[in-house]
Formats: C-alpha cells, sequence, structure tokens
C-alpha cells in the first residue's frame, strides 16, 4: 500500500456547554467527535459515511484546520500538524484544501468567478506571482470544464452543479494534495451528480490526489472509495475496504445502514431482509457508556452497557482470513449479508 | 378512479417572464394504489400535487387549463368553501420538511386536534383525546405526555410521523407526500416509509408519493410517472419501468446510478442541464441533452405513445429505447 498520507489519531472534539453570564460554569459537553483514529494513503480515496449528527463534518472541519482538536493529533506526512500556528499553519493548509457541501452557500454572490478561485492566490502569492493569476484561474475552469471566458461572471449566473465546479476549481487553485469534499454532491439533481463525481474522479488521475470523501449516500461512497469508515455518535464503528464494508459487514450498525438503503430494484423488494433500528440516535451530550450503539442494538447485553469495544479485528475472526476479518468495535461481531449479491449485466445499461 | 388529473397546465407569471411549469399532465390513483411522481428540481412534479391540494399560490401561479376530477368531481370548478372541506377530509398533504410545515408555538397535540375541532366540530377535550389515539397510531412513544410538547421538542423522524398523523386525521381517500423522508437519515426514512406503506394498506388510501429517489420508488410504489419539464414523459407499472426504460431520460437517470460492477469505471452522465421553464426547447424537451435526439426531435412534441396497455413513452424512438 502507498505512504500514508494523514494519520489520525485519538481525535476528539468536545464543544462545552456552559450555564451562567458572569460566572460561566462548564455543566457538560457535545462530544461531536470522541476518539477517532484514521489514516489517509498517497493517491487513494477514503469515504466517511454515517447519519446526521455522527461529527463526520467536524472530523473534515479538524482536517483542514477549520476546527482546533480538544485532544488527538492529525499528522500530514509524518508532521503534527495539529498545534500549528503562524507560518507554518498557512503552509500546510495549502496542501490540504476543502470542497464544500452547499454550492449557493459556499460562494461569495458579490465576487465574480475570477476572484472567488483566485483568492487562494492572494494568500499564498507564491503559487502564481500577480501577473500570471488570470491565465491561472482559466486553466483551472477548463480543468473543471467550464468555459475560460466565464471568469467574469457571477455565482448566480451558475447552475448548482456548475457551482459546485466553481468550488472544486478552488479547491484545487493551491495544487493541493489532499481534498476533503463534504457531501459535494448531496445538494445536486440526480442527473447533475454523476457529472461531478466522474470530473472528481478524473482529477484524482490528473492531479495524484488523496480524497476524504464524507457522504451519507452509501451507493456514491462505494462508487469512489477505495476504504470506508462507518462513524456513528463520533466515533469509527468499523473500516475497511469497500468489499469489506458493503459486502461483509460485521457491526450492527453498518449492517442496519446498509440494509435501511433502498435498492433501485423492486424485484429486490420481496427479497430483502431489512433492519429497521428501534429509537432515534442519542444526543451526544449524553453518550451512552460502554459501546455506544447499544441503545438501538438487538444484540445488546450486559458487557456492551460495560466495556467500550475498540476499533480492531474481533475476537471471534482473530487468526481467521478472508473480507469479513477487518476491524469492527463490535464485542458481539458476526458477518452478515444485508446487500443481496448484485448480478452483473442484468438491468438496464 | 380515486383521482385523475387530466391535461392540467401551470404557468408562473414573473418579473422576468412566463415559466410553464406544468404543461398538459396527465396522470390517475386508484384506492390503495401508490403512485411514484420522479423527477428532478423544475419538473413540475410539485407544483402539480399543489394544483391538486388547491395550495397553488395565485398569483404569480396561474391554472390556464385541465381538469382534476377526485371522486369524479372537477376541483378546479368548485368554489372554495366546498374545496376547502375536500382539503383535510378528502385528501392530505405530507411535506418534506416537518419542522417548517408545523407550527412553533403551538403543542402537537393542539395542532392535531384542531383538524377535529374545526372539520368535526369536537370539544377542545375530545379533540385531544383524539389527537393521543393518533400519535399512538404512528407509533410515537409515551403519546400522553408528549401530546402537551410542541414541534422542537421531537425529533425529525418523530415529527415527520406527526404530518403523518396529521394527514391521517380525518381518513382521507387520498394522501400527497412530497419528498416525505428526503430530509431524513437512511435508518429513520426506513422506520417512516414503512410507517407510511402500512397506514396506507390499512385504510386503503391512495397515495401519490413525489421524489427523486429511485430507491424508494423501486421499494414502495405501483406504478411510476416520470416527469420532464412538466410533462409526464414515461408511465409504466413500477417492475418494468426498472427493467427496460421506454424513454431516453429514464434510462439516463438509471444508468447514472452506482452500481457494484461499474466500480472503477466512469459513471453515466446525463449530459447538460434541465432546461429553463421560461424558455422550453421547441420539439422533445429533452432533445438538448438526449442521445438518440434525430431531426423529427427538434420540431415534433412527442405525445405519449402507448407501448402496452399500461404504459405510456413520450419519445418518438421509444421502441429503439425499449431494445436499449
Amino acid at each position: 500500500m502507498a505512504e500514508p498520507i494523514l494519520e489520525v489519531s485519538g481525535l476528539v472534539k468536545h464543544y462545552p456547554l456552559t450555564r451562567g453570564i458572569l460566572f460561566k460554569k462548564q455543566v457538560g459537553a457535545v462530544k461531536a467527535v470522541d476518539g477517532v483514529d484514521l489514516v489517509l494513503h498517497q493517491g487513494e480515496t477514503l469515504g466517511i459515511v454515517g447519519e446526521s449528527g455522527c461529527g463526520k463534518s467536524t472530523v473534515a472541519k479538524m482536517l483542514v484546520n477549520l476546527e482546533r482538536p480538544t485532544a488527538g493529533t492529525i499528522r500530514f506526512k509524518g508532521e503534527d500538524i495539529t498545534r500549528l500556528s503562524g507560518r507554518a499553519l498557512k503552509a500546510v493548509r495549502r496542501n490540504i484544501q476543502m470542497v464544500f457541501q452547499d454550492p449557493y452557500t459556499s460562494l461569495n454572490p458579490r465576487m465574480t468567478v475570477g476572484d472567488i478561485i483566485g483568492e487562494p492566490f492572494d494568500i499564498h502569492p507564491e503559487v502564481a506571482p500577480k501577473g500570471d493569476r488570470r491565465r491561472r484561474v482559466q486553466e483551472l475552469l477548463d480543468v473543471v470544464g467550464l468555459n475560460p471566458e466565464y471568469i467574469n461572471r457571477y455565482p448566480h449566473q451558475f447552475s448548482g452543479g456548475q457551482r459546485q465546479r466553481i468550488g472544486i476549481a478552488r479547491g484545487l487553485a493551491l495544487r493541493p494534495e489532499v481534498i476533503v469534499a463534504d457531501e459535494p454532491v448531496s445538494a445536486l439533481d440526480v442527473s447533475v451528480q454523476a457529472q461531478v463525481i466522474n470530473l472528481l474522479e478524473s482529477l484524482q488521475k490528473d492531479f495524484d490526489l488523496s480524497y476524504v470523501f464524507i457522504a451519507h449516500d452509501l451507493s456514491i461512497v462505494r462508487h469512489i472509495s477505495d476504504r470506508v469508515g462507518v462513524m456513528y455518535l463520533g466515533r469509527i464503528v468499523e473500516i475497511g475496504s469497500d468489499a469489506q464494508i458493503y459486502d461483509h459487514p460485521t457491526h450492527p450498525y453498518t449492517q442496519a445502514l446498509l440494509s435501511a438503503v433502498p435498492v433501485p430494484d423492486p424485484e429486490a423488494r420481496e427479497e430483502r431482509e431489512r433492519i429497521i433500528l428501534a429509537g432515534d440516535v442519542p444526543s451526544p451530550t449524553n453518550v451512552p457508556s460502554g459501546c455506544r450503539f447499544r441503545t438501538r442494538c438487538w444484540k445488546a447485553k450486559e458487557r456492551c452497557a460495560l466495556e467500550v469495544p475498540e476499533l480492531a479485528v474481533p475476537e471471534a475472526f482473530r487468526g481467521a482470513q478472508g473480507p469479513a476479518v477487518h476491524d469492527s468495535a463490535c464485542h458481539f461481531a458476526e458477518e452478515r449479508q444485508v446487500v443481496p449479491p448484485e448480478e452483473t449485466g442484468n438491468g438496464p445499461g | 378512479m380515486l383521482l385523475e388529473v387530466r391535461d392540467l397546465q401551470v404557468e408562473f407569471h414573473t418579473r422576468d417572464g412566463v415559466a410553464k411549469a406544468v404543461n398538459g399532465v396527465n396522470y390517475s390513483v386508484d384506492a390503495g394504489e401508490t403512485l411514484a411522481v420522479l423527477g428532478e428540481s423544475g419538473s413540475g412534479k410539485s407544483v402539480t400535487a399543489q394544483a391538486i391540494m388547491g395550495i397553488l399560490d395565485i398569483p404569480p401561479g396561474k391554472i390556464t387549463g385541465g381538469e382534476i376530477l377526485f371522486q369524479g368531481e372537477d376541483l378546479l370548478k368548485m368554489k372554495e368553501d366546498e374545496r376547502r372541506k375536500v382539503r383535510g377530509a378528502g385528501m392530505a398533504m405530507i411535506f418534506q420538511d416537518a419542522l417548517s410545515s408545523l407550527n412553533p408555538v403551538l403543542s402537537v397535540g393542539d395542532q392535531l386536534g384542531e383538524m377535529f375541532v374545526v372539520h368535526r366540530g369536537m370539544s377542545r377535550k375530545d379533540a385531544r383525546a383524539k389527537a393521543v389515539e393518533l400519535m399512538d397510531r404512528v407509533r410515537i412513544p409515551a403519546a400522553a405526555e408528549r401530546v402537551r410538547q410542541y414541534p422542537h421538542q421531537f425529533s425529525g423522524g418523530m415529527r415527520q410521523r406527526i404530518m403523518i398523523a396529521m394527514a391521517l386525521a380525518l381518513e382521507p381517500a387520498l394522501i400527497i407526500a412530497d419528498e416525505p423522508t428526503t430530509a431524513l437519515d437512511v435508518t429513520v426514512q426506513a422506520q417512516v416509509m414503512d410507517l407510511l406503506a402500512e397506514l396506507q394498506r390499512e385504510y386503503n388510501m391512495g397515495l401519490i408519493l413525489i421524489t427523486h429517489d429511485l430507491g424508494v420508488v423501486a421499494d414502495v410504489a405501483d406504478r411510476i410517472a416520470v416527469m420532464y419539464a412538466g410533462r409526464i414523459v414515461e408511465t409504466a407499472p413500477v417492475h418494468d419501468i426498472y427493467k427496460a426504460p421506454a424513454h431516453p431520460y429514464t434510462r439516463g437517470l438509471l444508468d447514472s446510478i452506482p452500481r457494484l460492477d461499474h466500480k472503477g469505471l466512469e459513471l453515466y452522465a446525463i449530459k447538460g442541464l434541465p432546461p429553463n421553464l421560461m424558455d422550453i426547447p421547441p420539439g422533445c424537451a429533452f432533445h438538448p441533452r438526449c442521445p438518440m435526439a434525430q431531426d423529427v426531435c427538434r420540431t415534433d412534441v412527442p405525445p405519449l405513445y402507448e407501448v402496452s396497455e399500461t404504459r405510456g413513452s413520450a419519445c418518438h424512438f421509444w421502441r429503439e429505447c425499449l431494445d436499449g
């Protein structure tokens, strides 16, 4: 496997809850991210899936240094970047860029497309000398499939898919090595999503990029990712290659999540076994003891309330071989196929 | 037939011109049947639903033609006070965003009970009891206590259950659900769709499910109507359409779903963008994006050709499309 480019260990983000105005005292914390370890290798795409409130966007913000972690470290090419400041931080930020979810609110409506894509050069003038910027911006527009002559237009003159291309061009401007994309296609229409996914994949090849791809749409994540991590309530509960996670999930939450995804095939309606979870995700201010999924888990036993399951190959699988052997944070992990194996060659297309 | 929409046309008059949102839509729903209306933003799927419910903003909206027959009567010819009786008792709607559809300063019990006070003339006390009963029915735990709570005290999934309870209150014959689970997480989405399907069976209601999600459609629908630029481009029983679409737009949508055996390959993408409703292309509205387009597509608007007794396709080349 290629060199690790990002290594995250023990990442924690707690937002304090305070009471009182003059004499503030902390009465608790929102445990948005509560101990995340992951590795991103050079040139790969790591998908992160999870439901709203699981902390996936907070992880993204910490990776690009928009939020400071409460604890834990993030290493970029071996260097700890968690507590950098000033010039050193600025230099690292150049290499890790972000693409946001909503192309309607993440572009300044009063700036032209040229100014938006060129703004990173104002902050990092060493990347492009002043006289060269217009040409660089036009190159970037061309790279993301927009007409370079649109450089003086404003965001409202573009459709949602085109705006997301502008956001991607801005992310590429500084020639970063890592791009963190937080739900980059979820605001787009179905027919336009595929265009943007194809663009991201071809850019990855052309510029040798590594992606952290965060989304809640499991089929898109599977399409684009080499490895996938599943988050629940601030922690990764299972991580592995896309085939390991989708075809051989061992964590009950992953199994429930996969089984709940509607499959675009009416023939599968009767055959599919669906795991419908009871209740809602607990509040991150009041995380259950032991395994945090136990309140909704059909397998939960006493042990789950007492012992936090670590993210490692489960005991039952140690020494075994095969795709079910991968990291899964469950005391009672067992393999269960929930997505019907897809036959090749039938259906439209 | 419970509901029949015939040649419905809706326009919006704006400062920049006239947007033709719905251009001759025909569909029908029977009791106990689920019709999925599939389309992207701007396809006219929600505007059609609003016209059926009679909640279209007029102006700027304007219904310029067509009929909406509900239990045999044309809703568009009814007076507003008659229409009001149909709304709620005859048909009800579930919206996408439960938080902004519920009144934040009234308890959920008051909002559910209001249906019975206004339409059935019940006392407040009886209406409250009815509200608890409804909340039980949509499986909200501890309904008797939670009936006094306000919308912000419920989770997203629970709020959507309250919306469903409200729609069911007067046991309507038809429910229109406009993207009912789009704002919810997948595990909660499955809970809510299951509940909706179960209640529909129990009451033998007609259900119009408006969505852009091909997965949800495959899970629950009996029939599909695919909309594009304010028209129905294909209509068929759900099994047929997934096996062999008869319109290139439907085919494009199905092909752009990531599939296992396409991993690592480029996804199929429909080229271009959905049309501007102020300037819909002549001929077939899909022709600028269609891989099969010929000269005739640029000039002649395709009628909804009969593919079989139960299927229709608005494509001049539906035979070629069916053959792949």
